[in-house]
């Protein structure tokens, strides 16, 4: 039965990875980018959701509607200021250009905020501490089925924006062939910007739960950028988004399970899993034909 | 009035200077095939005109306007649309979505979704079919439909015939009739010379990048046509 606990737990805390890899598949599925800077930009919306609550007592998921707009105008005009002039110099460029943003968030939220722990938890209330339990074994915690419940929400809207809205089917036809995108009418660069505006304000959905799941500094995005980018990879590297939502939950599973069987293996079994996949002959277990590309 | 004017295009690939110091001037409604070897630099000059390619010196107009610094997309919504070399469909899209894609990108017009279906029959039954399972014939039409959703006022056709059985080239011709009887202005690149001499009002040869010869089909021998094909004029005019 503490198995069934496990691989319950474990779906749970895969949906609050596939919230923080969500946005990292879609940057890689349309435009090849890397972001390092994601789990910062995860970072910053908990930030920024705390800043509020200082000032407005209130729960982090109002103060999180608040905060959506100005994620949404952050990751546009980061596509347009930042990104769009470093992918005209290949492939490295990005992936150098937003390690050093990520750095520079870091370093902006420590001088801001100062390096002390933080935690949106107390002000979540009891959602963040109650649970239902369902038999002497199995308990759910009210936080972790939310997270699952948002990211198959996300997941789902995402899709259905992809696949029946005209800026979805742009979306899809610039990342298969962006050249001949422009070629019919469509402003790749405006895709792009929008794309980049969506995944850097579902990183924020994503940072909202880390920071009330537990607690962060300015230094805490890193972390979970591995996370997230072994979800990416194990659910096949964006090529379908349910496949990133799957991943992330193999991810869950695995870390714990792993610390199942010894409270030091959590993150360990999470490696493991990873190295397997990209091992793997197909470079991905999910690799499925999907929406992105 | 002319519709495009290309004034003394440079355009390079690298190093490799793909068309030189070319002008010419297409006038509206008219119909222009190109033809040349292949290298001669056709879909690099379809692809500039399109906006797909950098001039490193010279100016396209169009309608009266400078263009050569407008991005493509833009190019798409003046009303210029390419069917490029090899379809280059949308694989995963669907048919349909092939052509809603581009519907918004480029002017209104005759040419809806709905429309492009009607003219093109063998589409309404692959509506809901993933571009990437088609056959050729499938593909060429959807993408001269992708095309003409934009409405253009000029189209582009790269080799629209190339790889196709000799039965969906006559139905892609037959359709590219209706289009110019419209009054759309085309510019083709076809290597079957027979097609472009039925089709074109004016026939442009190109030999390594330069104009070497033009004129109305009727004008020119198949002789004159092959010898600036091959270049077999110029190093005969060199010798002497």
């Amino acid at each position: 039965m503490t198995w069934v606990n496990d691989v319950v737990q474990g779906i749970m805390l895969g949906g609050f990875y596939g919230l923080l890899a969500c946005g990292l598949a879609l940057m890689f599925g349309l435009m090849r980018i890397i972001n390092l800077a994601h789990g910062d930009l995860a970072v910053l919306g908990a930030y920024l959701v705390y800043l509020l609550l200082e000032h407005w007592n209130t729960s982090p998921f109002v103060a999180f509607v608040a905060v959506l707009p100005v994620m949404l105008l952050i990751g546009y005009v980061l596509q347009r200021a930042l990104l769009e002039r470093s992918l005209r110099s290949g492939l490295l460029v990005p992936l150098l250009t937003t390690f050093g943003l990520s750095i520079v968030i870091q370093n902006l939220l420590d001088q801001g905020f100062s390096p002390d722990d933080r935690s949106l938890g107390a002000s979540a209330g009891s959602v963040a501490t109650a649970s239902w339990q369902i038999t002497s074994q199995l308990s759910i915690p009210a936080i972790g089925a939310l997270a699952l419940g948002v990211a198959v929400l996300i997941f789902g809207g995402l899709q259905l924006f992809l696949s029946r809205t005209q800026a979805g089917r742009q979306m899809r036809a610039t990342a298969q062939d962006p050249d001949t995108a422009e070629l019919v009418g469509i402003n790749s660069r405006a895709v792009y910007a929008r794309a980049t505006a969506i995944a850097v304000a579902i990183a924020a959905v994503g940072g909202v739960f880390l920071a009330i799941r537990s607690s962060f500094t300015p230094y805490s995005g890193p972390t979970y950028l591995i996370f997230a980018f072994e979800a990416v990879v194990i659910g096949g590297l964006g090529s379908s988004l349910w496949a990133t939502l799957a991943g992330g939950i193999v991810l869950g599973i695995a870390q714990t399970i792993g610390g199942q069987i010894n409270p030091e293996y959590p993150i360990l079994a999470g490696h493991i899993v990873f190295l397997l996949v990209l091992a793997s002959p197909r470079g991905g277990l999910l690799n499925l034909r999907g929406a992105t590309t | 009035m002319s519709l495009v004017e290309l004034d003394r295009l440079q355009l390079r690939h690298g190093l490799l200077e793909a068309v030189r110091d070319f002008s010419l001037s297409v006038a509206d409604g008219e119909t222009i095939a190109l033809v040349g070897a292949n290298g001669a630099g056709k879909t690099t000059l379809l692809r500039a005109i399109a906006g797909a390619h950098r001039p490193s010196a010279g100016t396209i107009s169009f309608d009266g306007r400078d263009i050569t610094r407008v991005p493509a997309h833009r190019r798409v919504r003046m009303g210029i649309a390419l069917v490029p070399e090899g379809r280059r469909l949308f694989p995963t899209l669907t048919v349909e979505e092939n052509l809603l894609v581009a519907a918004t990108g480029g002017r209104s017009g005759r040419w809806t979704v709905e429309s492009v279906i009607e003219a093109f029959p063998l589409l309404a039954r692959l509506r809901r079919q993933r571009a990437a399972t088609l056959s050729g014939g499938e593909q060429q039409a959807t993408a001269i439909g992708r095309a003409l959703v934009t409405n253009p006022r000029l189209l582009l056709l790269d080799e629209v015939s190339l790889g196709l059985a000799p039965l969906a080239v006559d139905s892609v011709y037959e359709s590219l009739a209706t289009v110019i009887a419209e009054g759309a202005t085309v510019l083709l690149v076809e290597q079957d010379l027979g097609r472009a001499t039925t089709i074109a009002d004016r026939v442009v040869c190109m030999l390594e990048g330069r104009l070497v010869l033009q004129g109305a089909p009727g004008e020119l021998t198949r002789e004159q046509i092959t010898d600036a094909y091959f270049g077999l004029q110029r190093t005969g005019d060199a010798r002497s």
